[in-house]
């Protein structure tokens, strides 16, 4: 675009980013009161309601089962997706648009509706209220983000390069280790950290199939809210978005939040 | 590509394949069935086929009243993120670097938050005595508190704060696709800004911010976390009543029942939509 | 059919004058004091490789690019304060830049809706200017669905469906294939002769330049090199730069004599084709206008190529290399290896100033 932002562009601007910035640093500045009620920290900051959560046993389990589930299965959803992106970009097979349509559709499907359907299943199949019940429906709902991102890695490269590779003696898998691996890995890597944010934050399927003794902190914290609203909460969301600005840095540094998240298309900038 | 049909594209779908038949169909299938069946506490559920949990919600304007809520707020949400996010979307676009790197941070961020966590943080502002009430009633604009929390209004807000960002990926998407050079293309031709955006921009914004729509709408409808958090037992829609008859009435087969209604309204409304956009937009766009 | 004068006017007289017109970004100087009259009708092209500022000058003449400095002016009046909407100039992008959403004939269309022009002149309007461009019969054509050079068609209607003052064109045909290019190079001069419309053409392409234009600008790196009719910059270019620019040339370093009528190229000597001014100098000849014989420069032939209609020849000669283009009209030039005169006419030759040659 080449137009310029006028003055009343830039007024909306400001509101827009008060608008999106305000919940969060509201709830960052009242996790620091030094008062046993929600209020702003007028007094000077505190780190009392920190120090309670480190306290903390049930939201520090959370947190740590958060953590393992989220690399377990985004783990999984990226071995999983490598030979069906490969299988999908590269091949052309009858039942290959339905096998696409099947790996995206979790996208499709509202989170409530496969929270009810994997509670029942689960306690059917005898995995409810455990980590491999967990796993499964993370994998499921997490594979579609790695797939696109390294279908579009897949889709990006230049098929010659295979046809170049076994035209020096390469076999098939020899191209794959040597050749598409390390050109796809930067899309393996960012579809891998997607999919973990997405297991990490993802709250409304899990709290159907956490149980008491294994609960995802984002579930913690909702039934928390659910009885009471106290700076304990507040702390923990500090704690959340920290760590998801932190990410935010990172993923931006690496890949470029705007690429992953928009995906320019530098042929048509260049004209 | 070849006629000879080569056993490899089929040995890397097995894995993906099986998973999700196994893990995804297979339990919506199962919940599909469950809402089929019967329940009562003496009883327990019974393994009947039958429409009653579907006539039951259909006849009781308890359900209705929840259904019509969720749309509306949900079409509110969409309203909002539309009015907001595509001319947001816009700016973002025509801004220089370092400034557009660093609000597309601002503007997406908030994706990689926990819902919950940006939930509370509406619920810390639109609360009674919560920050805006505060700050209008030391501004002496109002004596008492305005109800924000519990209300349908308060869900929309926080909702369309929740998923703006979707609104804005999807109308920058398509503005990335834009020529620049059309732009000035209408001002060599003699229109001024307004007539550009209104001619020339704004229609081809519109695939965009159809495809935000559809994106937004669905998700607001099922939107879980913030209906419950915002509005509380009270406001109910169908995501958390949904929520109440699996986990506190145990009415799973209800539950099921209003699941797969809420499955099959957002589905047909998405796939109705989508059509509707295809088709107008086809021309231009094949 | 308004036949186009070249005479040489007084500035004053003229349609559009551009003077000491200089843009620069962060201290780079990407225009430099650009200076050029215009007549009405005229077809000027703007010349250079990429970086030289041509498409900056067209962009501030379109008003999308402020000038730091200078002055634009059309019939007199200033055009630097008209926002781009106001200058009623007709302009042609490189990406075409057609809505996409808007048919053809909506596309034309657009410009004369804008300036409320009656329906039915409108439509009337956009009728001749799909015919000039010979797309009666694609009006409700979506640009999608039309090819390269139909696009192009297209974006030259809507430009000029509102008779504009001056027509703009950036680099208009770059995206088109070899003969499709050759075909609207023929097709934009008849349509611009037709309309008698002034147009101002940026290109990187010489033979585009030369087929089109009434009189080209050469550019480099934000300067003018030389302005001039196409014969006579190609014949005789300002320095080495305009030399190669406008096609293959042999420079070979020769002195004149003290009495201002020989030049010598080592040995060779010959009458200079007009008075010159003694001592070192520039000796440009077309690689057409060379031949072999006796006598003249002498050379050894390093590669030969035939190019069906001529041959090519390359050589090392005492005095740098050489290259000489022959049409093929049946004699085959000497073969690689051989030695060889090389033979010219004297008024073949154009001096150039040594100081210019980099």
């Amino acid at each position: 675009m080449s137009g310029r932002n006028g003055f009343w562009a830039l007024l909306f601007h400001t509101v827009f980013v008060i608008f999106v910035l305000a919940p969060i640093v509201v709830v960052c500045v009242v996790a620091f009161t030094p008062e046993g009620y929600l209020s702003l920290p007028v007094n000077g900051p505190s780190l009392r309601w920190f120090e309670a959560l480190l306290n903390n046993r049930d939201f520090v389990s959370s947190f740590q089962a958060s953590l393992l589930l989220g690399t377990i299965s985004a783990t999984l959803a990226a071995l999983i997706a490598v030979p069906t992106a490969i299988a999908i970009v590269r091949h052309e097979f009858p039942g290959r648009t339905a096998l696409l349509s099947l790996c995206m559709s979790p996208l499709m499907v509202p989170s409530i509706v496969l929270g009810v359907a994997f509670l029942r299943f689960l306690s059917q199949i005898g995995l409810g209220g455990t980590m491999v019940g967990l796993v499964i429906s993370h994998v499921i709902i997490i594979t579609p983000f790695v797939l696109r991102t390294i279908m579009n890695s897949l889709g990006s490269l230049d098929s010659a390069l295979d046809n170049a590779a076994a035209s020096l003696g390469s076999d098939g898998m020899t191209t794959f280790r040597r050749i598409t691996l390390p050109l796809i890995a930067p899309g393996i890597l960012s579809g891998w950290v997607l999919a973990f944010i997405n297991s990490f934050d993802e709250v409304t399927m899990t709290i159907f199939i956490a149980s008491p003794g294994l609960t995802t902190l984002p579930v913690r914290l909702m039934l928390y809210i659910e009885d009471s609203i106290d700076p304990l909460v507040a702390a923990v969301s500090t704690v959340l978005i920290v760590l998801a600005v932190l990410a935010m840095v990172i993923l931006d540094r690496l890949f470029g939040l705007d690429r992953m998240l928009i995906g320019t298309n530098d042929a048509d900038k260049d004209k | 590509m070849r006629a000879i049909s080569r056993p490899l594209p089929f040995l890397l779908s097995i894995p993906a394949a099986l998973i999700f038949v196994i893990f995804l169909l297979l339990p919506l299938l199962g919940t599909l069935i469950l809402s089929l069946q019967d329940f009562s506490l003496a009883t327990g559920i019974r393994p009947v086929y039958e429409l009653a949990n579907y006539v039951e919600i259909f006849s009781d304007s308890y359900f209705f009243d929840i259904f019509a809520r969720t749309a509306r707020i949900a079409v509110f949400t969409t309203l909002v993120t539309i009015v907001i996010g595509a001319p947001e979307a816009l700016i973002l676009m025509r801004m220089k670097a370092p400034w557009r790197g660093i609000f597309l941070l601002v503007a997406l961020g908030p994706l990689l938050i926990s819902v919950v966590s940006r939930s509370l943080g509406w619920a810390l502002l639109l609360g009674g005595n919560g920050m805006i009430n505060q700050a209008l009633m030391s501004m002496g604009l109002i004596e008492r508190p305005i109800q924000m929390m519990y209300t349908e209004f308060g869900v929309v807000i926080a909702m369309s704060h929740v998923l703006m960002p979707f609104m804005i990926i999807a109308v920058m998407t398509t503005l990335q696709r834009l020529n620049p050079q059309v732009e000035n293309a209408s001002h060599s031709l003699g229109a001024g800004s307004f007539t550009t955006f209104w001619r020339v921009i704004l229609p081809q914004m519109l695939p965009g911010i159809m495809t935000g729509a559809i994106l937004v709408f669905a998700m607001a409808a099922s939107a879980f976390a913030t209906p419950q958090i915002i509005g509380g037992r009270r406001l109910k829609v169908i995501a958390t009543l949904v929520y109440d008859e699996f986990l506190f009435s145990l009415n799973w087969p209800l539950g099921a029942a209003l699941a797969m209604l809420l499955f099959a309204v957002v589905i047909v409304v998405a796939i109705g939509l989508n059509r509707v956009a295809e088709g107008y937009f086809a021309r231009m766009y094949k | 059919m308004s036949p186009v004068t070249k005479a040489d006017n007084t500035p004053s007289a003229s349609f559009l004058a551009i003077d000491g017109l200089t843009k620069t970004y962060n201290k780079v100087t990407v225009v430099d004091r650009f200076a050029l009259e215009v007549e009405e009708g005229e077809f000027v092209s703007l010349l250079g490789p990429s970086g030289c500022g041509k498409t900056t000058t067209l962009q501030m003449l379109g008003g999308f690019v402020d000038p730091s400095a200078g002055s634009i002016r059309l019939e007199g009046r200033d055009l630097i304060a008209a926002p781009p909407s106001k200058r009623g100039l007709g302009m042609v992008f490189q990406s075409y830049a057609l809505f996409p959403h808007m048919t053809a004939a909506q596309n034309i269309a657009y410009g004369l809706e804008v300036r409320k022009v009656p329906r039915a002149e409108r439509d009337e309007r956009v009728r001749q200017a799909l015919d000039l461009v010979g797309l009666g019969a694609y009006g409700d054509r979506y640009p999608r669905r039309m090819s390269g050079g139909q696009q192009q068609r297209v974006a030259l209607a809507r430009a000029l469906v509102i008779r504009p003052r001056v027509l703009l064109l950036d680099e208009p045909l770059s995206n088109l294939d070899a003969n499709l290019r050759e075909e609207m190079q023929i097709e934009l001069r008849r349509i611009q002769q037709t309309t008698g419309t002034t147009t101002i053409l940026v290109t990187h392409d010489q033979t585009e330049a030369m087929a089109l234009s009434d009189r080209i600008v050469l550019m480099r790196a934000g300067r003018i090199e030389q302005i001039g009719g196409p014969e006579a910059v190609y014949a005789r270019p300002a320095n080495s730069f305009v030399a190669r620019f406008l096609g293959k040339t042999n420079l070979f370093p020769g002195t004149v004599g003290a009495d201002g009528r020989s030049i010598s190229i080592g040995s060779h000597v010959f009458a200079a084709p007009a008075a010159a001014t003694p001592g070192a100098t520039i000796v440009a000849v077309r690689p057409e206008k060379l031949g072999f014989g006796e006598g003249g420069i002498r050379g050894v032939v390093r590669n030969r190529v035939f190019q069906g209609t001529q041959w090519l020849v390359e050589l090392d000669t005492e005095h740098g290399p050489a290259i000489v283009q022959r049409q093929n009209l049946g004699a085959v030039p000497p073969a690689i290896g051989e030695a060889t005169g090389l033979v010219f006419e004297p008024d073949a030759v154009h001096l150039m100033a040594p100081e210019a040659d980099k």
